[in-house]
């Protein structure tokens, strides 16, 4: 049995960030050993009906995880041991910001057990990091990353990019200079404009412009070229490593391979009672906190999810990797053939256009292909 | 009411070109003689439909009876036809002036003789009315009746010692027009006792009522219960009901000789009524029919495309409706590869064209594609067969071709002479040729012969443009020409397009052909794949642009678990597939065609 990734969700930050979709919320003050104990009471019960399997990977992430109490991840790690069978090398990450607060926490969590983290140190430059919202300053966040790297074996940060304004000298720069910092794990990101934040009103009003398609582009080809100058290869679309250095956490997921999730808002494809199906936990994070400590968990709208739903979902994460994916582990997983899950002609002329490569039993889509893979998605489904 | 001797009705009606004042005289005319009272007047009563009174434009014929009491006491029933002004309508036109004995000619005094004041008048002419020349807007500062007068002597050939100078806005001169109404214009002739022959001068749909009928009776009587015969069809009806119009529809027992007025007979459809027909009695038939009637022959045809392919069926039905109404206005089903179903309808004109298709939007709620309006073409094949071509795509074969005919007509423009200059240039380029140039004072009369095509193709627009305005413009059709003629082929991704594909001669080929491509270019939005677009005759590629590959559509960040969003999403974006049209393996987004058409139309 291939071994399954944990996602553990902490809903809660400092301050929302203008840019951000994603389930956080900021509260004045905060119930932690609630939340910890509501935490631990749903892995149990999802432990429960996984049954014991082999554990590869758990992920903290919010939100921001740096902000649980290091005994919560102890707690958690300790739980999770328990409950399944870890992999010897299991991967452990947790989602930090790089405040000063947080940067003294990081020894308790290494303590903890976690051996991987990812800061979200978003840009060098202190103009941006104001334009992004974020507590911390450049120097605060070189400094958490310069403690992360003592204390971690493994260390990553995210960066975003194609900001407003932003030129393609000034981003190599910028990107050099963390390039210099970084150790074997980047992940950097187009600024993207989601819908229901404060930037996407600025955005419509105007007072925020993006690069337009053919300026982003140059910006994604200048990136994937400095980072290369420093032996980190993009392995998807926004994610630089060294080989071998991959986030195995992230890698189940567009490889499609089986995740469970707890905590607030967190997804899993996890396989109860012989069929694959799409978990899905209540976003709120106290209507989840009640929900858990009433029913043991906080699932809402589980669904099946049927093979054609499936090959879509392995294709739309496959080909975000550079390895592609592999055609047998295809239809092992969705139950139908490549040859019936996209369409036939597209794939040839997409071939024709060096978009995509078939080979191996791997259908990839190249550099150029992931460059534009959204488009190519919607062509290229059946 | 209906026993009015006949030398007691005058029938005219009023031609001028478009904003010289004819509905607002015939308002004038109506309100003086009290036939709607000042509280039952609304501007242009004459102008029944919406896109009619707000483009100022008749298009059915109208009529009202007048009973005016003159200065010498005796009351005469004056009948005013307000006819189409409009060239598309031209038959339409003359069949009501056959209506009529005479015309009061009106013309702007700031403005002078007109194109359209020339078309009108010679159709007025050969009618053999008799016709009185009105000036109208004295009131204005610019009005400059002198000069206007002159000039109409010297263009049209008619006195205007007694020409009459009115104000139809502000009411001087009104009481001259009555008067010269009854004195200046003949009264109708006709035998009372003869069977009975009426002209079918018009007819139209009535949501209550059905078809309307408008007659002219001209020997005989026409009665309630009569049961008639239209002598084009030999189809037979049975009168139900029989009025005048004043102008409301008032129901009366028979119509004489020199009457005009209305019957409802239960037909259907008004393609049942041919204008121009003549009606007579069943049992007691006339011997001979007025001079005959001409089917309206389509001489413009474009495809009409539904945007949103469920609206089919409502583009069908309501072609049916407008048929109802409009039987000059032709269509058939057609399929493009390109827009789907639609269908290919044949009008009378340009202006023609853009009414129904805007009554189509109004009154319907349809949107539609257009595509490029083409003439008519009449293909000679090499086995000697002759066929008429109304769709580009349907072009057979140069190799089974011998030579192809084209319609021409022949245009009159009037342009003040500072813009003559680039009036001849633009007709030049459109191959027209001179016929005739003359001034009047510092106005120009071209007449050019000109190809109807190259009139299609956004002549009106250029000749607004080169004349900022000042240009008036008519025409006629002036028979077939063998031409150099070539079918553009437009290919996107290698493959023909079919709604895109367009005649021309082939002296313009290269420029349209290179014209179209540039513009698709701009306008399709760029894809996933590089789009070679080229324009071709036969396998000959005469113009070629590329839309290069967008160069980057992916989102940044995709990770954990929410998966099932961003399937949702390539699911909306493969419905959203459904709205391309597909040309080979590239998908085209039918907005694209709609912006590359609506700039030819
Ligand atoms: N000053 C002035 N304006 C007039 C006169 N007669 C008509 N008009 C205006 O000229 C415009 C066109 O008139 P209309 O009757 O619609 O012209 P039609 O297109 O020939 O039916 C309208 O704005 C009228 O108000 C007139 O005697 N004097
Ligand atoms: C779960 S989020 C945030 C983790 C952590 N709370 C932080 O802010 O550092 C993970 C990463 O997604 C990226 N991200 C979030 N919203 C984004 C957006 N609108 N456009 C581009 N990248 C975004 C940021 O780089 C962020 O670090
Ligand atoms: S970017 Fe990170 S810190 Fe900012 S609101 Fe989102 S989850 Fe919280
Ligand atoms: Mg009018």
């Amino acid at each position: 049995m291939e071994p399954f990734a944990l996602y553990i969700h902490w809903p809660f930050c400092l301050s929302k960030c203008p840019y951000c979709d994603f389930n956080s919320h900021v509260r004045e003050r905060l119930d932690q050993s609630r939340f910890a104990a509501a935490l631990r009471q749903e892995l149990a019960w999802e432990a429960a009906r996984l049954g014991r399997r082999p554990l590869g990977s758990i992920f903290f992430g919010g939100g921001t995880p740096s902000l649980m109490e290091p005994q919560t991840v102890a707690d958690l790690l300790a739980d999770a041991a328990r409950l399944f069978d870890p992999v010897a090398d299991i991967e452990i990450t947790l989602e930090a910001n790089p405040t000063s607060v947080e940067a003294g926490r990081l020894a308790a969590f290494r303590q903890a057990g976690v051996n991987r983290v990812s800061l979200g140190i978003q840009s060098l430059h202190g103009d941006a990091l104001k334009m992004l919202g974020r507590q911390h300053s450049a120097a605060q966040a070189v400094a958490a990353l310069e403690i992360a790297r003592k204390l971690f074996p493994r260390v990553s940060f995210d960066l975003i990019y194609a900001r407003p304004g932003q030129t393609e000298a000034a981003w190599r720069a910028e990107l050099r200079q963390a390039l210099a910092l970084a150790s074997d794990h980047l992940s950097l990101y187009q600024l993207t404009i989601e819908p229901g934040t404060a930037f996407e009103a600025l955005h419509r009003r105007g007072e925020i412009v993006l690069p337009d398609s053919d300026a982003g582009a140059a910006l994604y080809d200048a990136t994937a070229e400095e980072a290369a100058n420093f032996g980190l290869l993009p392995y998807e679309v926004s994610n630089y490593a060294a080989p071998g250095r991959e986030s195995r956490h992230n890698l189940t997921y567009w490889r499609y391979g089986e995740y469970a999730g707890i905590g607030p808002g967190a997804h899993g494809r996890v396989q109860v009672d012989g069929t694959l199906r799409a978990t899905r936990r209540h976003r709120a994070p106290e209507p989840w906190a009640e929900r858990v400590e009433r029913d043991g968990h906080g699932s809402t709208d589980e669904e099946r999810v049927a093979p054609p739903e499936r090959a879509r979902e392995m294709l739309l994460m496959g080909l975000r990797l550079t390895e592609g994916i592999d055609e047998a582990r295809f239809l092992a997983r969705t139950g139908i053939a490549m040859d019936d899950a996209i369409d036939p002609r597209v794939l040839d002329q997409a071939i024709d256009a060096d978009y995509m490569v078939r080979r191996n039993g791997r259908l990839c889509a190249t550099p150029e292909g992931r460059k534009r893979l959204d488009s190519l998605l919607a062509a290229l489904v059946a | 009411m209906t026993d009015t001797p006949s030398d007691h009705i005058r029938n005219f009606s009023i031609i001028a070109h478009i904003d010289h004042g004819k509905s607002t005289l015939a308002d004038r005319l109506i309100q003086s003689t009290g036939a709607l009272t000042s509280r039952e007047m609304t501007e242009q009563v004459l102008d029944n439909m919406e896109l009619e009174k707000e483009r100022g434009i008749t298009i059915k014929a109208q009529t009202v009876r007048l009973t005016y009491v003159a200065k010498n006491g005796e009351t005469y029933i004056l009948n005013l036809m307000d006819t189409p002004g409009h060239v598309d309508f031209a038959y339409e036109v003359s069949r009501s002036l056959a209506a009529c004995e005479g015309s009061l000619l009106v013309v702007d005094a700031s403005q002078g003789v007109e194109a359209q004041t020339l078309a009108n008048v010679y159709q007025a002419i050969d009618a053999h009315h008799e016709i009185v020349p009105v000036l109208n807007k004295i009131d204005l500062p610019a009005a400059e009746v002198d000069r206007v007068k002159q000039q109409i002597e010297d263009v049209i050939g008619l006195d205007t010692s007694d020409a009459l100078m009115i104000s139809a806005k502000t009411g001087i001169g009104i009481d001259t027009v009555l008067e010269a109404l009854v004195h200046r214009l003949p009264a109708p002739q006709g035998d009372a006792h003869a069977p009975l022959k009426a002209l079918l001068v018009d007819s139209w749909y009535d949501q209550y009522l059905g078809v309307v009928i408008l007659v002219r009776i001209k020997d005989g009587r026409m009665k309630r219960g009569q049961r008639i015969r239209m002598m084009s069809n030999n189809a037979v009806h049975h009168i139900e009901q029989i009025g005048v119009f004043s102008p409301r529809m008032v129901p009366v027992d028979d119509l004489g000789p020199g009457e005009i007025g209305y019957i409802t007979a239960a037909i259907k459809t008004v393609a049942d009524c041919n204008i121009g027909d003549t009606i007579t009695d069943e049992r007691n038939p006339t011997a001979e029919a007025l001079a005959g009637f001409k089917p309206s022959i389509p001489v413009v045809w474009c495809g009409l495309f539904p945007i949103d392919a469920d609206d089919f069926e409502k583009l069908r039905d309501s072609l049916g409706k407008l048929r109802l109404n409009d039987a000059s206005f032709h269509y058939e089903p057609e399929s493009s590869a390109a827009l789907g179903f639609g269908y290919r309808c044949g009008f009378l004109g340009l202006l023609h064209l853009e009414i129904i298709q805007e009554r189509l939007s109004r009154e319907f709620d349809l949107d539609l594609i257009a595509t490029a309006p083409s003439v008519v073409y009449r293909v000679h094949r090499t086995n000697g067969a002759m066929e008429e071509l109304h769709n580009p795509a349907d072009m057979p074969d140069p190799s089974v071709i011998d030579h192809i005919e084209e319609p021409w007509i022949k245009a009159t423009i009037m342009v003040p002479d500072e813009y003559l200059g680039s009036v001849l240039t633009l007709c030049n380029e459109r191959r027209g040729q001179q016929a005739d140039l003359t001034y009047v004072g510092n106005r120009a009369m071209a007449v050019y012969r000109l190809p109807l095509n190259e009139v299609v193709f956004d002549f009106y627009d250029r000749l607004k443009s080169v004349s900022r305005g000042y240009a008036s413009f008519d025409y006629a059709m002036d028979g077939y020409e063998e031409g150099d003629l070539v079918r553009i082929s437009i290919l996107v991704n290698a493959e023909p397009v079919d709604a895109l594909s367009f005649i021309a001669h082939r002296s313009q080929a290269d420029t349209r052909g290179r014209s179209i491509c540039s513009k698709l270019k701009d306008l399709i939005p760029r894809q996933l794949f590089k789009i070679p677009i080229q324009a071709a005759i036969g396998g000959k590629v005469i113009a070629r642009e590329t839309i290069s590959a967008m160069s980057k559509d992916v989102t940044a960040k995709c990770y954990g678990g929410d998966i099932s969003r961003k399937r949702k999403l390539l699911d909306k974006q493969k419905e959203g597939k459904k709205r391309m049209r597909q040309f080979g393996k590239v998908e085209i987004p039918q907005s694209a065609f709609l912006a590359a058409l609506k700039m030819d139309a």
